[in-house]
C-alpha cells in the first residue's frame, strides 16, 4: 500500500506529455520585462536606473523587509525603463524593461559544469546565500525560503521533506530536474539539511514517475545520508504542503498553523536545484525550467527560461499558438492562473504554460446543486464547499468563517468533481479573501 | 348532561383566568419602556430597509433620530427633505439641509468605446472577476458589467443595458441608497447632487492610468490632459492621477469642459442638444 | 487563434461526472429490477411504468414552460428517474388515472413547489406514493399475486403481501408459526416471487442494482448499510425477546421495501444528508422507524413513512453534523 493522504482528493487525467522530453535551453531573448514582485511579500525596490548597463546575475532590485525577495537581471544589457508592466491577471506592477546586448554574466558565477558537492558555508552563510540569491519557493506558492530557513527560537525542525510530487496534471519540470539534475537537486537537499540542522530529509515522489523514483533512490542511496525517497499513489492535491507532510509522517498540521508546528519544513526539489546552484555556484535564481505543453501543441517541452522572457517567445520555441487555443494557463491546470494576455513575462514562480484547446476552455452550464455531497468527500480539507459557496454567494461571512472558510488551500477538488458544474472556488475564493480582509480589520481595532 | 356542560364551562374559565394572571404577570415583569414617538418616526419613513441611511433599517435610523440632538449626518436619502421634515416637526428638531443625490456611473467602456481584449468565463459576478484580474479590456479601471450593482439594487433603478453593457440608472427610480456604490468593487459609481430637469456634467470615466495606455484601452477615456481644468471658470474640476473630476456643487452647467474634451470623456446629460459636439456625445451614450 | 483567450478561475479542468450521467446511471442500476417486475407481473408492469415515468416528465415539462417560466430541464434525468422510483412502489394492477394524479404530487407539489431540483425537502417518489397511499387504499394495497408473463392488468388475482399477512394474522391472534407457513419461503422471497409493489419483491435485482451503483460511484455504502443493519439488529432483539410474536430477521430485510428503499430512495441525493457521519445516523433513524411501525404501528410496511420522517431531519443534521476538519485536533502534541 503506497503512502498517501487520508481524506479528500481527486484524479484528474494527468496527460504528462513530455515526461520523455529532456530540458533544452531558450534562446535568450532581445528583450526582457523583469517584474520586480516575484514572490509573495513585499515588491522590491528597483536598484538600477534608467540607461545603467547590467550583467547576468546582477541585483537589480532589492528586497523591502523581512518577507522578501532580492530580483537579479537574467540577461545583459542596458535598463530601458522602469515602468508598470501587466502581470498575468493584467494587474499592474513594477517592472525592469531590459533591452539585451550580448551575455555577459557576473564573474562571481561559477559557470564550470563540474557537480560541486563540498558544502563549505556555514548555516548562517547558507540562509544569507539564499537571501541574497532570491531564492523563493519554486513550486508555485514563491514564499522566501530563507524565511522558511530561519527556524524561530522555542521551535524544532525536526524534519525536511522535499515535494517532487508534483500533482498537477501536464507539468514535467520537476520530474525533468530530478531526472537530469538529480544530484544536483540532492546537493540542494543536503545543503537545506544544513541550513536547518536536521538528521533526515524525505523526497515524496509520486508513483507516475517510476523513474525519477528510481533514480533519486539510487542516488541517494549511493552517499547522501539520511535522504530517503518515498514513492507516494497518485493523488491530487500531493503536492499541497500540509497533505504531503500527512502523507510522509502522518502528522497532521493543525489548522492556522504552520508545517514547523509539527517539526517539519517543506521544500521543493527546483527550490533545492536553484538553492545549490546559489550556495555552490554562486549563481542567483534567474532562470528555472518551464514545462510548455497542451494537447494541440506541436514541440511540447521543458526549456530552461531566464526570468522576464516574455510568454509569446517561449510557446513560439513550442511551435506557436494553434489555431484552436481557447486559454493560456500559467501554472497547472488545477491551481495555475488563465493569462488574459501573451507578452506577459516568465517569473520565478512559472512553473508551466499550457495551451488548452477552445473545447476545453469554456466553462460548462452552471445547473442546481443536487446535493451529491461530492464535493464534500473531495475536499483534502473536510469543508464543505457546497456549503461555503452558498453562503459566499448570499455575502454571509460571518458564517463561512465559522466554516473554516480560511481553511481552504483553493486546490480545486470541489469545483473539478461537481456534476452540476458550478463554480464552487469561485465563491469559496471570493468569501475566504472578504474573511481574511474582515479579521485583519477587526485586527486592526 | 347540563352538568357536562356546567364542567365545561367553569373548567375553560378557570384556565382563562389562570392564563390572563400569568400573562399579565409575566407582561410587567418584562416590559420595557420605549419612546412612542419611535413608532411615530418609523411610521413616516418608507420602510425600504435599504440601508442608504447607514443604519440596518429603518427602525434603526427612528432610533438614532429620536435619541440625536441635532439631524446632523443623519439623513433619508429615499424619503428626501419632505420625510426628514416630517420627522423633525414630530420631534420638534431642526432638519438638517441635505442635496439630494442620484448614483451615476463614472465609466463609459461601452465594447464600441472600448476593446475586449479576452473573454471572461468564470462566475458572473464583478466581484469575483475582479478579484481574478484586471477585467477583459485594456483598461483596469471601468466596468465589468456583470451586474452586481443591479443585483444590489432594491428599487428597480439599475439595469445593465444588454448592448453597451453597462448599468443603466434611472434617474425617477434611484432613492440614492448607495447599495451599488457599496456593491461595485471598482468604485466607480458615485453619488452625485441631483440638478433640475436631471441634467448632469461629470467625467464618465475612472482611468487613473497615463494619457497613453487610457486612450488606447478605450476611445473615451479621460487622459488627464487638464484641458477641462483650465477652461472652467469655476474651479470646479480638478486633476488628480490622470483623472479629471467635477465638483458637482460648483459646476454652474456652462458645458465649456464637455466641447474642450479632446475624448469625449465629459458627458453632458439631458441637456436642449446643441450643434455637432451633441451628436458625438449623444452617440457615446449610446 | 482569431478569437480572444478566454479568462476563468482555476481549476480549469473538469471531471466527467454530471448530473445527467448520474441520473442515467440510477436508471441503469434499476433495470434488472425492472425485469423482474415484467417476469412476476407481466403488461400491468409495463403499463404503470410507462405511465408514471411520462406523466413525470409531461408535469415537469409544463410546470417549468408556463408556471414557473424557467429553462426547461427535464433532460436532467431526475424527472426519469422519479418517475421510475414511484412506479416500483405501486402494484401493477393500479389504474392508470391514479398514478397520473400520484406523478402530478410527486413533480408538482413535491418536487417544484419548493424550487424544483436540488430544492425539495422530501422525496418526490415517495410523497407521491403515500398520497396515493392515504387517498386510494383499497386500490394501493391489493397487490397481484405473482403470475409471470400472463399476469393481467386490471384483472390480476390479488392477494396479500408477506407482512401483510403477518400483520393480520397476529392481530387476529394466531400464532407466528402458522402464519410463517402460509408465506413465501426466504429463497422465494430473494427471488421476488411473492406479492408486493412491483419493483420492491426481487432483493437479487435490487442488490445487483447496488453493486451496480457502488461500483459506479453514485452513491456511498453508509446509507443503505446502516438501514439494513439497523434493522438486522432492533428485529434480531425483538425476535430473541419473543419469537412467538416477532418475525425473524431475514423476513423482515426481504419483505416490504426495505432494499428497494434503503439502496433506491433514501439515496436519494437531494433529500439525505450530506455527510458520512450523518448518513449513518440517518440511516439508523430509518431502520428503526421502520420497525417500530411494522412491529407496533397499524400500517404492515413502514418504508416510505420512516424515509420522508428522516428526510425532514436532513436540513437540521446538515447545519449540525460536521466533517473532522483536517487539522482539528492536534495530534501531535
Amino acid at each position: 500500500m503506497l503512502k498517501t493522504f487520508p481524506t479528500g482528493g481527486v484524479h484528474p487525467p494527468e496527460n504528462k506529455l513530455t515526461a520523455g522530453i529532456p530540458i533544452e535551453y531558450l534562446p535568450v531573448p532581445p528583450n526582457v520585462v523583469i517584474p520586480l514582485s516575484q514572490h509573495i511579500g513585499a515588491p522590491a525596490i528597483p536598484a538600477v536606473n534608467k540607461g545603467d548597463y547590467v550583467k547576468v546575475g546582477q541585483v537589480i532590485g532589492t528586497g523591502k523587509g523581512f518577507v522578501s525577495a532580492n530580483i537579479h537581471s537574467s540577461v545583459s544589457g542596458k535598463v530601458n525603463k522602469i515602468d508598470l508592466a501587466p502581470d498575468s491577471g493584467g494587474f499592474k506592477q513594477n517592472a525592469v524593461y531590459i533591452d539585451v546586448e550580448g551575455d555577459e554574466w557576473l564573474d562571481t558565477i561559477d559557470r564550470s559544469k563540474e557537480i560541486k558537492r563540498e558544502i563549505s558555508l556555514s548555516r548562517e552563510e547558507i540562509v544569507k546565500k539564499c537571501l541574497e540569491s532570491g531564492i523563493v519557493g519554486l513550486g508555485g506558492a514563491t514564499f522566501p525560503s530563507h524565511v522558511k530557513l530561519t527556524v524561530p527560537s522555542g521551535k524544532k525542525c525536526e524534519v525536511l521533506i522535499i515535494n517532487g510530487v508534483e500533482c498537477e496534471p501536464y507539468l514535467t519540470s520537476d520530474h525533468r530536474l530530478m531526472l537530469e539534475k538529480g544530484e544536483e537537486v540532492l546537493v540542494g537537499v543536503s545543503i537545506l539539511m544544513k541550513a536547518l540542522n536536521v538528521a533526515s530529509a524525505m523526497i515524496g515522489i509520486e508513483n507516475n514517475k517510476p523513474d525519477a523514483i528510481a533514480r533519486m533512490s539510487e542516488l541517494a542511496a549511493g552517499s547522501f545520508k539520511g535522504i530517503t525517497v518515498h514513492p507516494l499513489k497518485v493523488k491530487y492535491p500531493q503536492g499541497a504542503e500540509k497533505q504531503l507532510i500527512k502523507a510522509l509522517t502522518g502528522r497532521e498540521v493543525p489548522s492556522g498553523k504552520l508545517p514547523l508546528d509539527v517539526g517539519a519544513v517543506v521544500h521543493n526539489v527546483g527550490t533545492a536545484f536553484a538553492v545549490y546552484e546559489a550556495v555552490q555556484k554562486n549563481k542567483p535564481l534567474f532562470e528555472r525550467v518551464v514545462t510548455v505543453t497542451g494537447k494541440m501543441v506541436s514541440k511540447p517541452g521543458n526549456y530552461m527560461v531566464r526570468t522576464g522572457t516574455p510568454l509569446i517567445r517561449l510557446i513560439e520555441a513550442a511551435g506557436g499558438i494553434p489555431e484552436s487555443t481557447g486559454k493560456i494557463i500559467n501554472g497547472g491546470p488545477m491551481m495555475g492562473k488563465a493569462v488574459s494576455n501573451t507578452d506577459v513575462p516568465v517569473v520565478k514562480g512559472m512553473s508551466g504554460v499550457i495551451l488548452m484547446p477552445a473545447e476545453e476552455s469554456v466553462r460548462r452550464v452552471i445547473e442546481p446543486c443536487i446535493r451529491c455531497a461530492k464535493c464534500v468527500s473531495a475536499c483534502p480539507l473536510n469543508l464543505e464547499p457546497y456549503l461555503l459557496m452558498t453562503l459566499s454567494e448570499k455575502s454571509m461571512f460571518e458564517r463561512a468563517e465559522k466554516e473554516r472558510i480560511t481553511d481552504c488551500m483553493e486546490c480545486g477538488s470541489c469545483s473539478f468533481t461537481c456534476p452540476a458544474g458550478r463554480p464552487l472556488l469561485d465563491y469559496i475564493r471570493l468569501g475566504k479573501s472578504t474573511v481574511i480582509r474582515m479579521a485583519r480589520e477587526r485586527n486592526l481595532k | 348532561m347540563s352538568s357536562t356542560v356546567l364542567i365545561t364551562i367553569i373548567s375553560l374559565s378557570l384556565l382563562a383566568f389562570i392564563s390572563a394572571v400569568i400573562l399579565y404577570f409575566v407582561a410587567q415583569k418584562f416590559k420595557v419602556y420605549e419612546d412612542p414617538r419611535i413608532d411615530e418616526v418609523q411610521a413616516i419613513l418608507p420602510a425600504a430597509n435599504c440601508g442608504g441611511c447607514g443604519f440596518a433599517g429603518c427602525r434603526n435610523l427612528a432610533e438614532a433620530l429620536v435619541k440625536a440632538d441635532t439631524f446632523e449626518g443623519l439623513n433619508c436619502p429615499v424619503g428626501g427633505a419632505p420625510v426628514m421634515a416630517e420627522a423633525a416637526r414630530i420631534l420638534g428638531k431642526t432638519p438638517a439641509v441635505v442635496d439630494p443625490t442620484v448614483a451615476v456611473l463614472l465609466c463609459n467602456g461601452s465594447p464600441d468605446n472600448r476593446e475586449r481584449t479576452s473573454h471572461y468565463d468564470g462566475a458572473m459576478e464583478c466581484r469575483i472577476s475582479n478579484s481574478l484580474y484586471a477585467g477583459n479590456t485594456g483598461c483596469s479601471y471601468g466596468c465589468l458589467g456583470y451586474g452586481d450593482c443591479e443585483r444590489s439594487c432594491k428599487f428597480d433603478a439599475l439595469h445593465i443595458d444588454p448592448l453597451t453593457l453597462l448599468p443603466v440608472i434611472s434617474d425617477e427610480k434611484c432613492v440614492a441608497c448607495g447599495a451599488c456604490v457599496k456593491a461595485c468593487p471598482l468604485h466607480i459609481i458615485e453619488l452625485r447632487k441631483k440638478a433640475k430637469k436631471d441634467r448632469k456634467i461629470y467625467v464618465a470615466c475612472s482611468n487613473c492610468d497615463k494619457g497613453g495606455p487610457a486612450r488606447r484601452a478605450c476611445k473615451v477615456a479621460c487622459i488627464g490632459c487638464g484641458k477641462c481644468v483650465k477652461v472652467c471658470a469655476f474651479d470646479a474640476i480638478t486633476l488628480k492621477d490622470n483623472l479629471a473630476y467635477i465638483d458637482a456643487k460648483k459646476c454652474t452647467f456652462c458645458r465649456k469642459c464637455v466641447v474642450e474634451c479632446p475624448t469625449n470623456a465629459i458627458l453632458e446629460i439631458n441637456f436642449p442638444p446643441r450643434k455637432e459636439k451633441a451628436e458625438v456625445a449623444a452617440e457615446n451614450v449610446n | 487563434m482569431s478569437n480572444l483567450l478566454n479568462v476563468s478561475p482555476s481549476p480549469h479542468v473538469h471531471g466527467k461526472e454530471s448530473t445527467q450521467k448520474l441520473m442515467l446511471n440510477v436508471v441503469i442500476a434499476l433495470i434488472p429490477a425492472f425485469i423482474t417486475s415484467v417476469f412476476y407481473f407481466g403488461i400491468g408492469a409495463i403499463i404503470v411504468t410507462a405511465t408514471s415515468v411520462a406523466s413525470c416528465l409531461i408535469f415537469e415539462y409544463l410546470i417549468q414552460r408556463f408556471v414557473l417560466k424557467k429553462p426547461i430541464s427535464i433532460t436532467d434525468g431526475s424527472a426519469l428517474v422519479t418517475g421510475i422510483l414511484l412506479a416500483f412502489n405501486l402494484p401493477s394492477n393500479i389504474p392508470v388515472l391514479i398514478v397520473i394524479i400520484g406523478s402530478f404530487i410527486s413533480i408538482a407539489v413535491a418536487k417544484m413547489t419548493f424550487g424544483g431540483l436540488g430544492n425539495n425537502p422530501f422525496n418526490p417518489a415517495l410523497v407521491g406514493r403515500v398520497f396515493m397511499l392515504i387517498s386510494f387504499p383499497v386500490q394501493m394495497t391489493s397487490w397481484p399475486v405473482p403470475k409471470g408473463l400472463g399476469t393481467g392488468y386490471l384483472d390480476a388475482v390479488t392477494g396479500a403481501t408477506p407482512l401483510a399477512i403477518i400483520k393480520e394474522g397476529l392481530k387476529n391472534g394466531e400464532p407466528l408459526s402458522k402464519l410463517m407457513q402460509m408465506i413465501p419461503t426466504p429463497s422465494q422471497m430473494f427471488l421476488g416471487d411473492m406479492g408486493g409493489s412491483m419493483g420492491e419483491v426481487a432483493a437479487v435485482a435490487l442488490l445487483i442494482g447496488f453493486i451496480y451503483l457502488l461500483y459506479k460511484k453514485v452513491i456511498t455504502w453508509h446509507i443503505p448499510v446502516s438501514i439494513v443493519a439497523t434493522m438486522a439488529v432492533f428485529t434480531t432483539i425483538l425476535w430473541l425477546v419473543n419469537p412467538e410474536k416477532n418475525a425473524d430477521p431475514m423476513f423482515h430485510i426481504l419483505a416490504g421495501g426495505v432494499l428497494l428503499g434503503a439502496i433506491f430512495m433514501a439515496t436519494d441525493y437531494v433529500t439525505s444528508p450530506m455527510v458520512p457521519r450523518a448518513m449513518l445516523i440517518y440511516g439508523c433513524g430509518i431502520g428503526i422507524i421502520t420497525v417500530i411501525i411494522r412491529v407496533y404501528g397499524a400500517y404492515p410496511e413502514g418504508v416510505s413513512f420512516a424515509i420522508l420522517i428522516m428526510n425532514a431531519f436532513v436540513p437540521l443534521m446538515n447545519a449540525y453534523i460536521k466533517p473532522k476538519r483536517f487539522g482539528e485536533e492536534v495530534k501531535n502534541g
